[in-house]
């Protein structure tokens, strides 16, 4: 029977021939990831349930990213928990204060994970590696738990949403707009349950940083996972990173897909997502005069090296508006120092900007950029939530680096003029 | 296995930042999550939830991130069963887990109303609108994941 490259990825993890929609299956893990906020209530549950070992230390990534660098008492507590669940089993893939990234933008850079390979994590947007052509999820701590003791994961064999993307993108045009342009179409559930599969003659022309960012953010449109075909341009990324054999799987070319709908990316502009959800996707012939106070340029989404790098052509040698907080922060302790050997970091202190060590810290309310009663935030962040960054009565508008730079110099919701 | 409560009503896409927001996720602590349930969504919620009682609502109930938290919150705050019309996937398998129970139920969702008495049979899935003489029919879950509801979570179903 004819398979997409998810089902083909799960049933190589399941040890099957084949499988189909809808079928549940026990799937072999290749890596079992989690982070200072959801990793204690997983080793909670470990304890709990009394298991004495990991399946493997060298398949298990623990990142304090979420709260750290510890933003109170009760965050440090649970890191040192993390630490001493790390070493207890002599994790390999622990990282901490001096050499941890956000995790979805860490785990790709550092090589650890590879095409064709199935990853679980205990974030939502562990969706983010399906853009190396692995089958990546996000999955709740004990299932976290579960992974850790035994190296499987039941799951039920998503139906596919097939992306036929055509074209390239615009100056200034991003996987963000990409992303937000199709959730806005399909809506916050319309691929819930469901596998994005990119495809088409479109693909060759995004970087990898572009479909990071797009796999990412489909949990934002209920995806289970969002997937790219490996080629060139997969190739080239890993290449220096994974050291270890891997496999790219293809969709068979009578793979069955629920709908198949056609992108053409030279048609999409740049799309900013308005409060409370991210399929309130506007273009900005609908956007009016809407004054902010602060721009968050980071995260998992959008806190990579090329997120830096438009973000500093935009900023060099201006100043950002009066009265707005700019806040950036790039995602590894890697593009952190890349961002300073090419001179970006000044260019965002001499534009008004401040700039961070690596953390989620502001995209979930967490700290770093709390927003006030009434405040307003452009942020290449994933979600817009009612209380997302602060309080109940704050708003979030998810953008581009390039848009969320430009607002920053007008100090109202912008895009990049040449 | 049954439960009979009052319903607490809520709408489409309640996401889990507004089930139990990030700035409580500095504890895994289950009693103080659950101090927390709802908060951003309805502050008087855990005022008003009584054991046994029962969240029903619309479309993608618990998207957004995949903190555990949201569940655990619900369950400790004493609620017996939510009922929607879909559920993101993360809450899903979270709620199966952790042993929440949930159901999906389209017409139970559009019918039932706040303050409603309503009773469960999760055997057959049929629900009772005791308030207004209604019954509703959600569909059971596939066998595979009854056994992991049966034997407490699925930690236990492992052991």
């Amino acid at each position: 029977m004819a398979m997409t490259m998810t089902q083909k990825i799960l049933a190589a993890h399941a040890g099957l021939p084949e499988v189909r929609a809808g079928q549940l299956i026990k799937a072999r893990l290749d890596m079992v990831l989690g982070n200072d906020i959801t990793s204690p209530v997983a080793i909670n549950e470990f304890e709990k349930a009394g298991f004495e070992g990991v399946f493997d230390k060298s398949k298990i990534s623990l990142v304090m990213d979420h709260f750290a660098p510890n933003k109170d008492i009760k965050a440090a507590q649970q890191c040192k928990q993390c630490r001493t669940f790390a070493r207890r089993f002599d994790i390999d893939h622990f990282y901490d204060v001096g050499n941890m990234g956000i995790e979805h933008a860490l785990l790709p850079e550092q090589g650890i994970v590879a095409p064709g390979e199935c990853i679980i994590g205990a974030d939502s947007h562990t969706c983010t590696y399906g853009a190396l052509g692995a089958f990546s999820t996000g999955v709740g701590s004990t299932d976290m738990a579960a992974g850790m003791a035994t190296g499987e994961a039941w799951f039920k064999v998503p139906a596919a949403i097939r992306f036929n993307l055509t074209g390239s993108l615009g100056k200034w045009v991003s996987g963000k707009d990409v992303i937000l342009h199709i959730i806005g179409k399909i809506g916050v559930d319309g691929a819930l349950y469901k596998s994005m599969e990119f495809t088409g003659e479109g693909v060759k022309s995004l970087s990898m940083d572009d479909r990071l960012c797009i796999c990412n953010m489909a949990i934002e449109a209920g995806a289970k996972n969002g997937i790219f075909p490996v080629d060139e341009v997969t190739r080239a990324y890993v290449k220096g990173r994974v050291s270890r054999d891997f496999a790219a799987y293809e969709a068979d070319p009578d793979a069955e897909y629920e709908q198949t709908i056609d992108i053409n990316l030279s048609a999409i502009t740049p799309t900013v997502s308005f409060p409370h959800l991210p399929e309130n996707a506007k273009t900005f012939d609908q956007i009016g005069d809407i004054a902010i106070d602060q721009v968050v340029i980071g995260s998992c989404t959008n806190g990579r090296l090329s997120d830096m790098a438009v973000a500093a052509e935009i900023l060099k040698g201006k100043k950002i508006a009066k009265n707005v907080r700019t806040i950036i922060i790039p995602a590894t302790q890697q593009i952190y120092m890349e961002s300073m050997k090419r001179g970006y970091l000044e260019i965002f202190i001499e534009a008004g900007c401040v700039v961070s060590t690596p953390t989620c810290g502001p995209c979930l309310g967490g700290y770093m950029g709390i927003l006030a009663e009434g405040e307003r935030c452009v942020a290449t962040t994933n979600r817009n939530f009612v209380g997302r960054m602060g309080h109940v009565d704050s708003e979030v508008y998810l953008a581009s680096p390039a848009v969320a730079a430009a607002s920053a110099l007008t100090g109202k919701i912008s895009q990049p003029v040449e | 296995m049954n439960t009979q409560g009052f319903v607490h009503k809520f709408p489409d896409n309640v996401d889990t930042d507004v089930i139990i927001p990030a700035r409580y996720l500095n504890t895994a602590d289950h009693k103080e999550l659950a101090a927390h349930c709802m908060e951003d969504i309805d502050p008087q919620f855990i005022k008003k939830v009584q054991p046994a009682d029962i969240i029903v609502a619309g479309w993608n109930f618990g998207c957004g991130s995949s903190r555990e938290h949201a569940p655990i919150a619900i369950k400790e705050a004493g609620v017996s069963c939510v009922i929607a019309k879909t559920f993101a996937r993360i809450f899903y398998r979270n709620a199966i887990n952790i042993g929440l129970a949930i159901l999906e139920c389209e017409e139970a969702a559009d019918k039932i109303q706040p303050g409603d008495e309503v009773s469960i049979d999760f055997d057959t899935g049929v629900i009772q609108n005791l308030t207004r003489g209604e019954q509703y029919k959600a569909e059971p879950f596939p066998d595979f994941i009854k056994d992991i509801i049966d034997k407490g979570g699925l930690l236990k179903s492992l052991r």
